[in-house]
């Protein structure tokens, strides 16, 4: 791998940029891996990556049927902050927080991790009392949080209107100042680089359309370019995951929602941090761009449409005109949808299967670009072992049998 | 804009007025001291998710306030017939993947 400097910039501009090496290479599919990665997101290259530098394990192919990170890794709002209610999500969140802070070093390659600070707005008392509850959480757990009152909050964003007068008044926030955003195509970049360097194959325009299997146990994965061979299977395809469950005959407590983004023409900097409000349901910041990065709640109904629906967006849109009046005269430049794999109690699912050598590391929803590194890191040790990384243990599917929830919806709200 | 058309008010009117409600046709365990965990678990949390067609319960929320079934592909979003409770579709459910 050729190593990226300021060096290797100036060098490189003396032969106009001609002679840069790719940044990883087309193989074709060999006829059997140790580990067969299924989806080339940012957590399936992040889990491919790991278990190369972290566990040697570099007979390893991710599978990915479109091109990598063309999912929810490239269509998400990219905020990361890991002050999550709940140990088990803090621990894991926290994890991946730390792994953000010296990632592009560790790549090699800047995925523009921005600790800006992320704000989430309290409305009413209840959301307040939430807000204490969480942040004092947090500090139990060694991360850092603040609450803001009004004067703070209008001290640190000028434009948001913070007077009594609103629709929905604001009373306070929550405020994490290593919490921020990241560039998620570099973010997939960075880890197909560093795991295609290590001898990882990145199979892109390769779907995975069966799952074979013999006496409980996997024999590797059926696809359209034929059928690939693998002791492990880990599969990590975001909103279709239930389609990949049901081929090895299994059932996931996730339901797939659209979801939905939107970006504006680029403007002069107005907003240098992160402003969230679950209640109003609406958050933007602003990319280094200059657009303003605007998202929103799922849609309702079950959806693989990768497309919105316009109420959610006119929903979406009140609430930022509300909170940000001088808003109200930008134009939108594009809008989107991704699928995300929601579970019940808003927590991801990191668990083996009954088949034997088949993992999954789905359930993120609207939430997993923040836990990319974390998840990849943990996954990774998981497949490698056999067995849960003490991080990932909580997760399995089994505890929607047990009953041992871990309730990040009801209890913190959570967004993004 | 999805039109849905409400078989209690019998006409069509715009996806605002209602709110899905996941998953139609769910029958509570009859006798839930006698169900196992797995069995219980399922019916709280595991729900059908397939690409493909769909049968689902909407409210009409700001119209009559009566529940309703839809049939509705999860790809297109096109609805393929609405249904009242007690009723059967007429559409059967297909999904992408399931080879089993
Ligand atoms: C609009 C939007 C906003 C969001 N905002 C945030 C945010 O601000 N902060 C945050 O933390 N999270 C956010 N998220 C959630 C986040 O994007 C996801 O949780 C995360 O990206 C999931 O990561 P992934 O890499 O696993 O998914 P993906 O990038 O979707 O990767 C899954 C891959 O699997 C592939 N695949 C699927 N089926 C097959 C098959 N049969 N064969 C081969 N490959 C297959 C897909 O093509 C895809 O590339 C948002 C999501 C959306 C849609
Ligand atoms: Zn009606």
């Amino acid at each position: 791998m050729q190593r990226y400097s300021g060096f290797g910039l100036l060098k490189h501009g003396l032969s106009h940029h001609e002679n840069w090496q790719r940044a990883w290479r087309n193989p074709e599919p060999k006829s059997k891996y140790d580990v067969i990665i299924v989806g080339g997101g940012g957590h399936g290259l992040a889990t491919a990556y790991y278990l190369a530098r972290e566990h040697g394990i570099t007979n390893v192919a991710v599978v990915e049927k479109g091109w990598l990170g063309g999912g929810n890794t490239a269509r998400n709002t990219t905020i990361v902050r890991s002050n999550y209610l709940w140990g088990e999500a803090a621990w894991l969140y926290e994890h991946a927080m730390k792994l953000w802070e010296g990632l592009s070093q560790d790549l090699n390659y800047n995925v523009m991790f921005s600790q800006r600070g992320v704000m989430n707005l309290g409305h009413t008392l209840q959301d307040m009392r939430d807000i204490h509850r969480r942040v004092n959480a947090n500090r139990l757990n060694g991360i850092d949080g603040e609450v803001l009152d009004v004067r703070q909050i209008q001290e640190l964003v000028p434009i948001m209107d913070c007077s009594r007068s609103t629709r929905y008044p604001v009373l306070g926030a929550s405020w994490q100042p290593r919490g921020g955003v990241a560039r998620h195509d570099a973010v997939a970049w960075g880890f197909a680089r560093g795991a295609d360097a290590r001898g990882v194959d990145l199979l892109q325009q390769t779907e995975v359309t069966g799952i074979r299997e013999s006496g409980g146990r996997v024999l590797g994965v059926e696809t359209t370019r034929g059928f690939i061979a693998a002791d492990t299977v880990g599969v990590v395809a975001a909103g279709n995951s239930s389609v990949i469950a049901k081929m090895a005959g299994l059932r996931l407590p996730l339901e797939s929602h659209p979801l939905q983004a939107l970006v504006s023409e680029p403007l002069k900097p107005v907003l240098d941090t992160v402003v969230m409000s679950n209640h109003v349901h609406g958050y933007v910041s602003q990319s280094d761009k200059g657009d303003l990065v605007i998202g929103a709640g799922i849609d309702g109904y079950n959806g693989y449409g990768q497309r919105g629906s316009y109420p959610t967006i006119e929903h979406t849109l009140q609430a930022i005109v509300e909170l940000f009046p001088m808003f109200s005269r930008v134009r939108m430049n594009r809008q989107w949808g991704g699928i995300v794999d929601t579970t019940p109690d808003a927590c991801p699912i990191i668990s083996a299967t009954p088949v034997g050598g088949l993992f999954f590391n789905c359930g993120w929803g609207t939430g997993g670009f923040k836990a990319t590194p974390g998840s990849g890191h943990v996954f990774a040790a998981t497949l490698a072992a056999g067995k849960a990384h003490p991080l990932a243990a909580p997760f399995t599917i089994d505890r929607f049998i047990s009953g041992k929830l871990i309730d990040e919806h009801g209890a913190a709200g959570v967004a993004h | 804009m999805l039109h849905i058309y409400c078989p209690h008010c019998e006409e069509y009117r715009e996806e605002e007025e209602f709110r899905p409600k996941g998953e139609a046709h769910i029958a509570r365990p009859k006798a839930p001291e006698e169900t196992d965990d797995a069995a219980w678990g399922d019916y709280l949390f595991f729900r059908k998710n397939p690409r493909g067609v769909h049968h689902e319960q909407w409210l009409h929320a700001a119209g009559c306030r009566k529940f309703f079934n839809v049939t509705r592909h999860t790809v297109s979003y096109e609805i393929l017939e609405t249904y009242k409770v007690g009723q059967q579709p007429t559409a059967r459910t297909t999904d992408k993947g399931g080879a089993k």
